[in-house]
């Protein structure tokens, strides 16, 4: 079970996070959704320890994040974690099969012997099979993906978190990724947190959806309440509107003369 | 615009000082992971072979060239004031080995090796992958860091060294086509005033250079910030700092080895 209470993050004089709670409960998907910059993945590297909240905390399986001292601490912390990147993140100067298996030198006891064995099955979990000795390079951005996914659930975790797995791929291929990622929930048996603004893909996979605003979480629900959400802040993003509380600039400055140049012009 | 000036002045200060803060982090971080930590040799053999391999060509052909031109313009003055060429054996050997070869060589590394390294690391920070090295279980400093410290540190001597013998050769060759020293004059002038102190004082000096471009390279990839502009910015950053670093630190390393005596 993942805890969240009060974490407030800046950076610099950028506030963040304003004080977030959240529970995750185990064998649930909690998907996190919000405009760009609101927070989302900021509040999932600070779960996995990347970030340290300036205040609050966060606690997983009774542990605090902040309170990890020595490697040994950190390590065993981590063990419990996939993470998909929203880029996938994979190294470049790696073959899939040695991206895939990275993680298990530092995470677990498992000789390097079965590591090529372990890549094919997790790229067999995920779709794929034959690419083990190709690079990065040579692959699609979906196949990126897959792998990027492969490698968040080698070391097998208990939590899996995903920071936009959709982003940048086409309807059917965001579509297929999540119903990877529903498949491997239903696999697995794992607890994840999953940031998205797709909501096709929210709706599909989520056992809870969050709304976060301007670091703030707004609303708590399953899919089905969010869908008929009377919260206008939550019924704006969901229905993808421009109109509404949530104010996106349109323009950063209003340059008038400028526009009715341009008007006149036409 | 006095407010403006005043307060850019005030941001550089803050940037130095945070930058400098940073620097020393990594450098704590670096000598604390390699005492108390497993050393990732795979890594560090890999960074050795791409470090040595690929930057002899260049550092030997550059000291072949520094050798030549040395023993050149040493012949033509020695010939105008004593109407023959003396010492150019000397004079070859003691600049190269004691200040040229140990700065050449690392200017060149510092040009080659270190942009890459900064370029890399910049370009692995910018697409997350140096955070993927965190969830994965391990730290950037023990898997980037290290080995191409312990890399430098090996290789850049042992570079110094085949470039003391390239430049001494390519000295030998003009000093025996343009002024037809003999051999035996040639060597004896070098190892008749040579000792083995002005090799150390030289050698010593390799592994502050290999110390300050790795870690530079290093620290500068990955604290790179934004996206292929970044990495430019960071890469241009490193060769710039390293260089300047070289030849400042190059003064102090000789002030101290004099004070000690390798001289």
């Amino acid at each position: 079970m993942i805890e969240a209470e009060g974490v407030i993050k800046s950076f610099g004089p950028r506030a963040i996070l304003r004080g977030v709670d959240l529970h995750v409960e185990t064998g649930e998907t909690l998907v996190i959704i919000g405009g760009s910059g609101c927070g989302k993945s900021t509040f999932l590297k600070c779960v996995i320890g990347l970030h340290h909240p300036d205040e609050g905390k966060i606690v997983v399986d009774g542990i605090e994040v902040a309170a990890l001292r020595t490697e040994a601490e950190i390590a065993n912390y981590r063990r419990r974690f996939g993470y998909l990147f929203q880029e996938g993140a994979l190294f470049d100067s790696m073959t899939v099969w040695e991206n895939i298996t990275f993680g298990l030198r530092y995470l677990t006891d498992i000789p390097s012997g079965a590591y090529r064995k372990i890549s094919s099955d997790c790229l067999a979990l995920v779709g794929l099979k034959d690419i083990e000795d190709f690079k990065p390079a040579e692959l699609s951005g979906g196949m990126k993906k897959r792998v990027a996914l492969a490698r968040a659930i080698a070391a097998q975790p208990s939590y899996i978190l995903y920071d936009e797995p959709t982003t940048g791929l086409d309807p059917i291929m965001t579509d297929v990724i999540s119903d990877l990622i529903l498949d491997l929930q239903k696999q697995l048996k794992v607890t994840a947190i999953m940031v998205t603004h797709d909501m096709r893909s929210a709706y599909k996979v989520a056992s809870r959806i969050a709304m976060l605003h301007e670091g703030k979480v707004l609303e708590v629900a399953c899919p089905d309440i969010i869908k008929i959400s009377t919260n206008p802040y939550v019924r704006q993003f969901v229905d993808g509107k421009s109109e509404g509380p949530i104010k996106m600039k349109l323009k950063e400055f209003e340059a008038e003369g400028a526009s009715n140049h341009v008007a006149k012009a036409h | 615009m006095i407010q403006g000036a005043v307060g850019g002045f005030g941001k550089f200060i803050l940037e130095s000082a945070e930058g400098t803060g940073q620097f020393t982090f990594l450098v704590r971080s670096t000598f604390g992971w390699m005492t108390h930590h497993r050393i990732e040799w795979r890594q560090t053999l890999i960074q050795m072979a791409r470090l040595g391999v690929g930057s002899l060509p260049v550092t030997a052909m550059t000291a072949f060239f520094t050798g030549m031109v040395l023993a050149l313009q040493t012949g033509a003055s020695s010939k105008h004031f004593f109407n023959e060429p003396l010492f150019v054996g000397t004079v070859v050997s003691f600049a190269l080995i004691m200040e040229l070869a140990p700065v050449m060589t690392a200017l060149v590394v510092a040009g080659r090796a270190g942009a890459a390294i900064a370029a890399e690391l910049g370009t692995m920070k910018v697409t997350e992958q140096i955070e993927a090295l965190y969830t994965l279980g391990t730290d950037p400093i023990r898997y980037l860091v290290i080995p191409r410290f312990i890399a430098f540190m090996c290789v850049l001597p042992l570079l110094t060294v085949a470039s003391d013998f390239t430049g001494i050769w390519g000295g030998y060759l003009v000093a025996h086509a343009k002024y037809q020293i003999p051999a035996t004059v040639y060597w004896h002038d070098i190892i008749n005033n040579m000792e083995i102190r002005h090799f150390v004082h030289g050698f010593l000096k390799t592994f502050v250079f290999a110390a300050v471009v790795s870690l530079v390279s290093c620290f500068k990839g990955i604290t790179t910030r934004g996206g292929a502009e970044g990495v430019g910015k960071s890469t241009t950053a490193a060769v710039v700092i390293s260089m300047v670093l070289i030849l400042v630190l190059d003064y102090f390393a000789t002030a101290v080895l004099n004070a000690f005596g390798i001289t």
